[in-house]
């Protein structure tokens, strides 16, 4: 049984992460139909950044991840302008290679600055282990866990609420119809960028203190595409459920049946998920309906 | 050049040596390759196998993805089932090569076609994420099922024979991927001449329309799958051969987004295209090593800071050529063709 809750939490801590890059990821697919194949080397800046900030720089912790976002936003907005802005409208497979061409050359940089070792984040989080009940976990799961779900609880909420966040739902929506209601789309595509790499930054932040950091966390980067396709690619909430329940599935399989196998049945079982999904209900758990049969 | 060639049928119109000069220069062309191995010496020799290797690879890809439109991210996985498919029949059970190479390109075909059945309903995006799974699942495969792969630790293959020369360096392995290159070129060349090609392009112009029109789409859908497996599968067993090991490495999807570069940065939906960008992607980071070797060459800690450096080159690469040049190599050489077509008197 504890062995059972223990892969339960862990599974909900990968879970949180998760849902934070697919966060990213949906809303970038949302607002301007391009699959992000580079979300994973986002989060690597993001580990990166902070982790050098914090341990060359001497910056304090919190200091140092506000300096981080604030580059990350940067990092998005001119992205977005270089990069992704040429490929309005042209075809898909453009828009893809053109990601994972991204992908490619923020890694290459990424490695020629940092090299490929795992590098380990000073203590931020008190050492103690936490007891719950019969479950013991260690404090950073917790945090990770909390900062996750208040990240996305805000970020439903601005969505909701904030002007921002219904001029962004609107341009999703329809961006003619936004453009002729006075909308920039333009300005909002690059707000979508620099808030998936916040989140992004953020996740690769969390991760990076519970792992350490190497270049191997961008695998992170298409763990969530079978997040977004079971929750449904253009869909908020279908990003955060499908986030917790691949981590659980994840977590479950790595406990369950990697000893059985000889381990990397947890890498698999979520392309696996992704195939069945994608074969049964293509557009997910809750993603709109219009995929064009062929 | 080719000026003032004027056909005045369809065959004519469709003939692979359009004008008089042609056949020269296929000739030309052609006695070169047979004689380089005698006037390079054989570092050269293997890094023109490395590029035969990754034309037939690269073609494959392009018939899918370039002259279908179905988007595949998981070519590198289908050259991982050609090779392992062949290196079992080799190494294990002792057929010949001969064989088992064929073999490992239907083994390929088999898995691809089957990979290929989302396509049906399936586009785009959807169908680039279902082919990555397959990316991940068949290098799973691979990586655990020691029994008949032997797992990480990868397998040895014996070196093919013929009569009894065994083909065990550069340059008697040089001629026999001569011969399959030219064969795979002048295959796709042909192929889309023919009803099954035209229908490839067709279903990647528009796949509705093709169907109004009697194309059936799963047939030629999953037909282009296998096709391209096929040769992805020959590539396969023709590098494993080549280089005497397999390990899954060789597999991932670093690959599969190499093979994807070569055909972007060569020129998407055309043969040519596929060599140019193959020759470019094998040469670009020979190019690289030996510029670093020239400018700092000792430095200790600089293998990864190249290996790095080399990927964030071609991530380059491909953003460019994407933007300022969609067609590829080829439609720059074509270009740079036209203009000199009737140069000096251009207008």
């Amino acid at each position: 049984m504890t062995f059972f809750l223990q892969i339960i939490i862990t599974g909900l801590v990968v879970g949180a992460v998760y849902a934070l890059v697919a966060f990213g990821f949906v809303l970038i697919y949302k607002s301007s139909d391009v699959i992000n194949f580079a979300q994973g080397e986002f989060l690597l800046v993001g580990a990166y950044v902070a982790l050098s900030l914090v341990v060359f720089y001497q910056v304090p912790f919190l200091a140092a991840v506000a300096l981080t976002l604030t580059m990350c936003v940067l990092l998005g907005v001119v992205v977005e302008r270089l990069v992704l802005r040429p490929f309005i409208g042209e075809r898909v497979i453009s828009v893809i290679m053109a990601t994972l061409g991204l992908s490619l050359l923020m890694r290459g940089i990424i490695q020629m600055i940092w090299g490929t070792e795992t590098r380990v984040y000073p203590a931020i989080f008190p050492d103690a282990p936490v007891r719950l009940g019969e479950v013991v976990v260690s404090q950073v799961y917790l945090w990770s866990l909390g900062v996750a779900l208040v990240l996305l609880a805000v970020f439903t909420v601005f969505f909701k609420y904030s002007s921002t966040g219904i001029v962004m739902r609107a341009a999703a929506d329809d961006q003619a119809a936004a453009q002729s209601m006075g909308i920039s789309v333009k300005r909002i595509i690059a707000i979508t960028w620099a808030i998936a790499a916040v989140v992004a930054a953020i996740g690769g932040v969390l991760l990076g203190n519970i792992n350490g950091v190497n270049p191997s966390l961008a695998y992170i980067g298409l763990m969530v595409l079978p997040v977004v396709i079971l929750g449904g690619l253009d869909s908020v909430p279908g990003a955060i459920v499908g986030g917790f329940t691949i981590g659980l599935l994840e977590s479950l399989a790595g406990g369950y049946l990697d000893p059985l196998f000889g381990g990397g049945v947890k890498e698999v079982v979520p392309f696996v998920v992704l195939l069945v999904v994608l074969m049964v209900r293509p557009y997910g758990l809750f993603g709109k309906e219009i995929i064009e049969r062929v | 050049m080719d000026c003032g060639v004027f056909t005045t049928n369809y065959r004519e119109d469709m003939a692979i040596l359009h004008h008089p000069g042609a056949k020269l220069k296929v000739l030309v062309v052609v006695a070169f390759f047979l004689a380089l191995p005698f006037m390079v010496n054989a570092y050269y020799v293997s890094v023109v196998n490395l590029i035969g290797i990754a034309i037939i690879g690269a073609i494959g890809l392009n018939i899918l993805v370039g002259f279908t439109g179905q988007i595949s991210i998981g070519h590198g996985a289908f050259m991982g089932v050609g090779a392992y498919a062949a290196g079992i029949m080799t190494a294990t059970l002792g057929w010949s090569f001969w064989i088992a190479l064929p073999a490992g390109g239907l083994a390929a075909a088999l898995i691809g076609g089957l990979f290929g059945i989302p396509s049906l309903r399936l586009k785009g995006l959807y169908l680039a994420i279902a082919t990555l799974a397959a990316q991940v699942i068949i290098e799973f495969g691979i990586i655990h099922w020691p029994a008949l792969t032997r797992g990480p630790a990868g397998m040895v293959l014996p070196a093919p024979t013929i009569g009894g020369l065994v083909l065990n360096n550069d340059t008697t392995f040089y001629y026999l991927i001569l011969a399959i290159t030219i064969g795979a070129v002048v295959f796709a060349l042909n192929l889309f001449r023919t009803r099954t090609g035209r229908a490839f392009m067709a279903v990647r112009d528009r796949d509705l329309a093709a169907s109004v029109m009697g194309i059936n789409l799963f047939k030629y859908k999953v037909t282009a799958f296998a096709v391209s497996s096929f040769y992805a599968g020959i590539a396969g067993a023709l590098w494993g051969h080549y280089l005497g090991v397999i390990s899954p490495e060789y597999f991932t999807i670093k690959v599969s987004i190499l093979y994807l570069a070569m055909i972007i940065i060569g020129g998407l939906g055309s043969v040519m295209g596929a060599i140019y960008g193959a020759c470019f992607m094998t040469l670009l980071p020979i190019l690289l090593r030996e510029t670093a070797d020239f400018f700092g060459g000792g430095f200790a800690g600089l293998t990864h800071i190249m290996l790095a450096m080399q990927e964030a080159v071609f991530g380059l690469l491909i953003i460019l050529f994407l933007i300022f040049e969609p067609e590829g190599l080829a439609k720059m050489w074509h270009k740079v063709k036209e203009y000199f077509k009737l140069w000096p008197f251009s207008y």
